[in-house]
């Protein structure tokens, strides 16, 4: 025991600090394992989907026999071999896992291969003869309106009288916004083990934002109790939402071939399929109708959005209704109706996306200012302005949530001093004169995005705790780690609350066994959830062991401090490790549970009203482009960010956050393009076809901060902000300047612009703005 | 004659018997050696994730030269001959890191991590070229590796980081894995496996014959007329893993001596069919600067490093972004069947989509393109979604030379995606030649190349979006032509 004590020796990994990710050494080093890099187990064999060829219809008869007689093939499971429901979807039971009567989008999976290797599987597949009685199919959402085909029922959002103020308004403008989807493109494709366990149990490694329902769902199918099946999780090679629902239908297809043949099973989806079968972010048609005044402040407003949800509903409601509470993004709408309609289409089912809807419900509002900045003949960013949500008044949602923490009018203003964007524009204005092929444009978009899962009950998290004799530690909690860096900010957060270094704690792969009925990782919602929750636990065993060390050193409670891997107890000083020994020895309980549920939320799922979310995370970026008239090739020349993060947990990871999120955001309004031919075939569905950016579509000119000094108001975990979806939107920015690059080209507007804004798209609008149609 | 697959690896000469003709690198690696830290993300060669370093002997036997190629679509068996540097090689486990790797930990390179083996491979290749890298040598090194989690700001920083590292800090920690073995060492092994007899590896009926000479690869092409020719396998490689196809005999062109020769004559630069872009690129650059962001934007830079410029034109996709310059600068073929050449123009060589001028067993030998002539102008633009490794929605390769009086002398228009294959618009050409070379003329040529062509429309580009661009791309190089003071160069706007 050591006498001296020294304040000033800080931990390593404390809250706050800009530590790298834990596993950055493993993934350097190839030594970082995702699913398929696990040891395999002895007999494994390799799974392949067989799946429709048409978009919609009848299965009149499928004949597998050259599937099973193929090389290598050991056994087939259809819909008749699931003992239990044939069903992954979580919402409703309308995502079989195996079609049975009926396909609804073309590379729905109607069978599936177990063979002795990936590459026996995968040709086997093609070898089913099928005899289809083709149907009518649905290929896009205004088809889908106007057949009212959805799957789910519509749903409304208003406040005021929207109809009255636009009878009543000075301008009125309507028009219609068209947005593409977005495949997540994470690099690790779907994939799951399903190993047999003793007396009927399965065990899995899946690739997983979501193991706990990856449980139940295995559960369901297998007709097995939640308790007879374990899975786990030590990272995905990124996920971005679409490891969320989809990776149940790969589980449990693993799971059902491994019942079937007593052996593991490996499902691993090639890129083509993982693109094809699983789904992506929704495309949205907006109609819009919008009445202002002459400073073009919005006195009233409807939006009618379309968002094509594919052949399920999967969590179409949930995407659909966040879409609906971002069409205000940052701005007051006094009188406001949105309908919003959940199309059922003959296409892959859609699905979560970083940003869950609330992208689509931004661009639709950003689009508006914009038309109404034009219209006016104002700078796009003063009506922007003019719509800022206020601090005392003007500050109530469409959904009667109080705007409390508005930074919106501080962002906006630090960001246009240091980006220079009035000068800016004032050159560009210049030089597009003279440059008659080339054309800049010039774009500050703002981002509100509202904190927690909209479904409440989600909103709760657990964490388990146990420390070692020798002092390590062991971390688990319900939270994923998809490379966002989740688990190096708990880890972080429960460095801090034993004061120990991070390098002590032991971080651990996701498990259901260990932590129950963990919501997904997703909404943005990991550190929050996951960090309390993970110092709920932490402060137990503090408790435990300040209690300890009263008791056994003799001094009152609050003379017992845990700083610098040490624990100052009256006047001594006892290292951590040597504290725990004796809390062992003294028979001391080592090993806690965290829980957390976060407060104050609460609102009316019916009249989609109240406070959905807990907080609301600020940004904005400045981006700058230039365009070539000719072909409509686009180039981002310059991008200034300022985003809040609150106190970040980590400002190394949290940056990564917002650059990789903007990158992201980019990407899904310019190349990244999804195609489907007449048919109902997906033509972009590998990176030959699917562009994603690159490297040198990152403008050197990146100016990326955080907003200094800006705690959360509300009691958040070291009172840091949520940042895993938010900085996406940032990304409208690009999309807005091209708008003002081809509003410069002429003076028919910039309204035809549409999303993806591809060169073809880009040239088209220019030639609307130059009259050329 | 021999039957077994030679390579270096972490110090040790690795033997194959009886290898699969088309068992990539990747499934060697995955599947046959359990060493997973290269990953497959696509397995078509565009995302990078399966990145390994290819080390060969350079010509003088004395030193090694480092390329990073997709292992997804590289064969075992053109590793014959080589090093294969795979992301564990590059440090001893639970050693020092190499300066690639650590750098990409110092600048929080990796997110999810998939994608960062791949990286630390393109880096490392980049660190052993050369001492110092431009954000636009950077972004052409990394061109072929998607990250979907970083928007790529950090890991450049990376690579530019890596850089301050001396070398001396890569010979003291890089000892081929767990291994210690030397570029000494290794270029020891390799020259002991150039004395190797040619490669003739048999699997059952399938067979992978890797040829030394030119007449013993137009023996063995004449023999088998149905063998699959590889050369980068950058498509090939792909008729595996995409369309699961079984080719029985591949004939490798790659270790043909004097077929990687690249030969300035008088009149022209003669390039053997197997040189690849990579290699290709810094002669054609110094000829032709003006072709700069086209072979920058040729693929990828793993992907340049395999494929070669005879393959991109035996293999006559309508949509190679070689063939439409190269057409229009009169660019001549020597074609060999057994020990039988002609020479042909390249635009005669294509007939109809998928369908040329080779006949059973013969085979593209030498490209011939011609040197720049005296005021000649040329450009080549692409147009793609994406600036970097994308696919022609559209290509041009235009050449033009005018006479003193301002008339057009000579023009050769050729285009790639608008038609079944590579063409040249003769119509167009037509209107442009003797006629004044203003923009009068220049509108009425616009005109008549808008209608020219009936390209498809497919998930690239509309039909409509290909015939007014080709058009406007004539514009655009109108513009470069007679007044280079306008800005049209978008691809290096800012830059």
């Amino acid at each position: 025991m050591s006498t001296t004590s020294d304040d000033s020796v800080s931990i390593k990994g404390a809250a706050g600090t800009a530590l790298a990710h834990d596993s950055a050494a493993l993934h350097v080093s190839g030594g970082a394992m995702y699913t398929d890099d696990l040891p395999e187990p002895h007999g494994l064999l390799h799974a392949a989907f067989g799946v429709s060829r048409e978009a919609h219809a009848r299965i009149v008869s499928i004949d597998l026999s050259d599937v099973i007689n193929a090389p290598g093939v050991v056994s087939v499971a259809c819909a008749e071999d699931i003992a239990g429901n044939n069903n992954y979807g979580a919402v409703l039971e309308d995502d079989p896992i195996f079609a049975n009567d009926l396909v609804q989008y073309v590379g729905q999976p109607m069978f599936a291969v177990a063979a002795v290797n990936v590459d026996a599987a995968r040709r086997a597949a093609l070898l089913a003869h099928v005899e289809y009685e083709c149907l009518p199919a649905l290929l896009d959402p205004e088809q889908a309106l106007a057949a009212k085909s959805f799957v789910l029922p519509s749903r409304q959002m208003a406040r005021g009288d929207a109809a009255d103020a636009l009878a009543k308004a000075p301008h009125r403008l309507s028009g219609t916004t068209r947005v593409g989807g977005q495949d997540q493109f994470y690099l690790e494709g779907q994939i799951s083990i399903a190993v047999p366990r003793e007396d009927g149990d399965m065990f899995l490694h899946c690739s997983t934002q979501h193991p706990g329902e990856i449980q139940h769902a295995v559960a369901r199918v297998l007709e097995l109790s939640d308790k007879d099946v374990v899975v786990e999780c030590r990272r995905m090679g990124g996920a971005f939402g679409g490891k969320e629902s989809q990776p149940a239908l790969i589980a449990c297809t693993a799971a059902i071939l491994a019942r079937k043949t007593g052996k593991a099973v490996k499902l691993r989806l090639d890129r083509d399929s993982d693109m094809i079968i699983t789904g992506k972010r929704h495309d949205f048609v907006s109609h819009y109708d919008v009445g202002f005044d002459d400073d073009g402040r919005i006195q009233g407003i409807t939006f009618e959005h379309l968002g094509r949800c594919g052949m399920s509903a999967d969590l179409s409601g949930a995407i659909n209704d966040r879409a609906m509470f971002h069409s205000d993004n940052a701005y007051y709408l006094p009188n406001v109706h949105i309908d919003s309609h959940r199309c059922k289409t003959h296409t892959v089912s859609n699905t979560a996306f970083r940003g869950f809807g609330g992208p689509q419900g931004m661009f639709a509002i950003e689009h508006v200012i914009d038309e109404i900045a034009r219209h006016l003949g104002k700078d796009p960013l003063e009506v922007r302005r003019m719509n800022f949500y206020g601090i005392e008044e003007r500050n109530v949602t469409p959904y009667d949530q109080i705007v409390e923490d508005n930074v919106i009018e501080r962002i906006v203003d630090e960001l246009c001093d240091s980006a220079d964007y009035a000068q800016r524009r004032a050159e560009i204005t210049r030089w597009n004169a003279a440059s008659p092929i080339l054309k800049r444009g010039l774009a500050l978009t703002p981002v509100k995005f509202g904190i927690s899962f909209t479904a409440t009950h989600l909103n709760q998290a657990g964490a388990l705790l146990q420390v070692y004799s020798d002092g390590s530690l062991h971390l688990n909690h319900g939270g994923t780690e998809m490379g966002q860096g989740l688990f190096t900010k708990v880890a972080q957060v429960v460095a801090d609350t034993l004061q120990v270094d991070i390098d002590r704690i032991k971080i651990t792969a996701s498990d259901t066994s260990k932590v129950p009925n963990a919501s997904a990782t997703a909404a943005s919602s990991g550190s929050d959830l996951n960090g309390m929750a993970a110092r709920n636990a932490a402060l137990k065993i503090r408790t435990r062991l300040t209690q300890f060390a009263s008791e056994a050193y003799d001094v009152p409670q609050h003379d017992v401090r845990f700083a610098g891997n040490n624990v100052h107890v009256g006047g001594e000083t006892v290292s951590f490790d040597a504290l725990v020994k004796q809390a062992y020895m003294a028979r001391i309980s080592l090993s806690a549970t965290g829980f957390y549920k976060t407060p104050k939320i609460n609102y009316d799922k019916e009249k989609l009203s109240g406070r959905p979310f807990y907080y609301f995370a600020y940004g904005a970026a400045v981006s700058e482009v230039v365009i070539d008239t000719l072909t409509g090739e686009m180039r981002l020349t310059r991008a200034d960010i300022l985003h809040d993060c609150g106190n970040s947990l980590n400002p190394a990871i949290d940056l990564g956050q917002i650059e990789g999120g903007f990158v992201q955001g980019m990407g899904w309004l310019t190349a990244e393009e999804l195609w489907w031919d007449g048919a109902g075939n997906l033509r972009t569905h590998a990176p030959a076809t699917y562009k994603i950016p690159t490297s040198s579509d990152v403008p050197a000119d990146l100016r990326v901060s955080m907003l200094s000094a800006s705690p959360n108001n509300e009691a958040t975990i070291h009172r840091s902000k949520a940042v895993g979806e938010p900085p996406l939107m940032l990304g409208i920015s690009v999309y807005q300047a091209i708008k003002d690059a081809v509003d410069s080209c002429g003076d028919n507007g910039s309204a035809a612009l549409v999303a993806p804004a591809t060169p073809e798209a880009i040239l088209r609008a220019v030639n609307v703005a130059r009259g050329h149609v | 004659m021999r039957n077994t697959v030679r390579f270096v690896h972490d110090g040790s000469i690795v033997q194959i018997n009886n290898v699969d003709p088309t068992r990539t690198v990747l499934q060697y690696l995955r599947e046959d050696v359990v060493k997973t830290g290269t990953k497959e993300g696509c397995a078509e060669g565009d995302c990078g994730a399966c990145m390994v370093v290819i080390a060969s002997l350079t010509q003088d036997h004395d030193a090694l030269d480092y390329r990073a190629v997709n292992a997804c679509i590289q064969f075992i068996g053109t590793l014959d001959g080589k090093e294969l540097i795979t992301i564990e090689s590059l440090s001893k486990r639970g050693g020092a890191l190499h300066p690639a790797q650590q750098a990409m930990v110092d600048c929080h390179g990796s997110q999810c991590g998939f994608c960062t083996p791949g990286f630390v491979m393109s880096l490392f290749a980049l660190y052993k070229q050369r001492g110092t890298a431009s954000r636009n040598d950077i972004d052409d090194t990394i061109s072929g590796n998607l990250c979907r989690c970083t928007g790529y700001r950090p890991i450049v920083d990376a690579a530019s980081a890596m850089m301050t590292e001396s070398v001396a800090t890569d010979q003291r920690h890089w000892q081929r894995g767990d291994t210690a073995a030397s570029d000494a060492a290794t270029i020891r092994q390799l020259v002991e496996l150039s004395n190797d007899d040619p490669l003739h590896a048999t699997s059952g009926h399938r067979q992978f014959i890797a040829p030394r000479t030119r007449e013993a690869l137009a023996q063995h092409y004449a023999d088998h007329p149905d063998a699959t020719l590889l050369a980068g396998g950058t498509d090939v490689g792909l008729w595996v893993t995409k369309q699961y196809r079984d080719l029985d005999t591949v004939i490798y062109l790659g270790n043909v001596a004097g077929l990687d020769n690249i030969e300035v004559t008088d009149v022209s630069i003669d390039v053997g069919a197997a040189v690849t872009f990579s290699a290709l690129a810094p002669v054609l650059l110094d000829y032709y600067p003006e072709l700069a962001d086209l072979i920058r934007r040729w693929a990828s830079a793993p992907v340049r490093n395999a494929a070669t410029l005879g393959g991109n034109i035996a293999n006559g996709s309508p949509i190679g972004d070689s063939m439409p310059v190269l057409i229009a600068l009169d660019t001549t073929l020597t074609l060999r069947k057994g020990d039988q050449s002609r020479t042909l123009p390249l635009e005669s060589l294509y007939h109809a989509y998928q369908d040329n001028d080779l006949g059973p067993g013969e085979f593209v030998e030498t490209v011939h393109i011609p040197l720049p002539k005296t005021d000649q102008f040329v450009r080549s633009y692409k147009l793609s979604k994406r600036f970097d490794q994308d696919i022609s929605a559209v290509c041009t390769g235009f050449a033009l030379s005018l006479n003193n009086d301002n008339t057009v002398a000579n023009v050769r228009l050729a285009f790639g995606g608008v038609a079944g294959t590579p063409i040249r618009a003769v119509h167009c050409e037509a209107a442009l030649t003797g006629a004044t070379f203003d923009e009068a003329t220049i509108r009425n040529a616009m005109a008549v190349l808008r209608n020219e062509f009936t390209p498809l429309s497919d998930m690239r580009a509309s039909s409509d979006y290909r015939r007014e661009t080709t058009a406007n791309l004539l514009y655009r190089f109108f513009i470069e032509v007679t007044q280079p003071e306008v800005a049209t160069d978008v691809y290096n706007f800012g830059r």
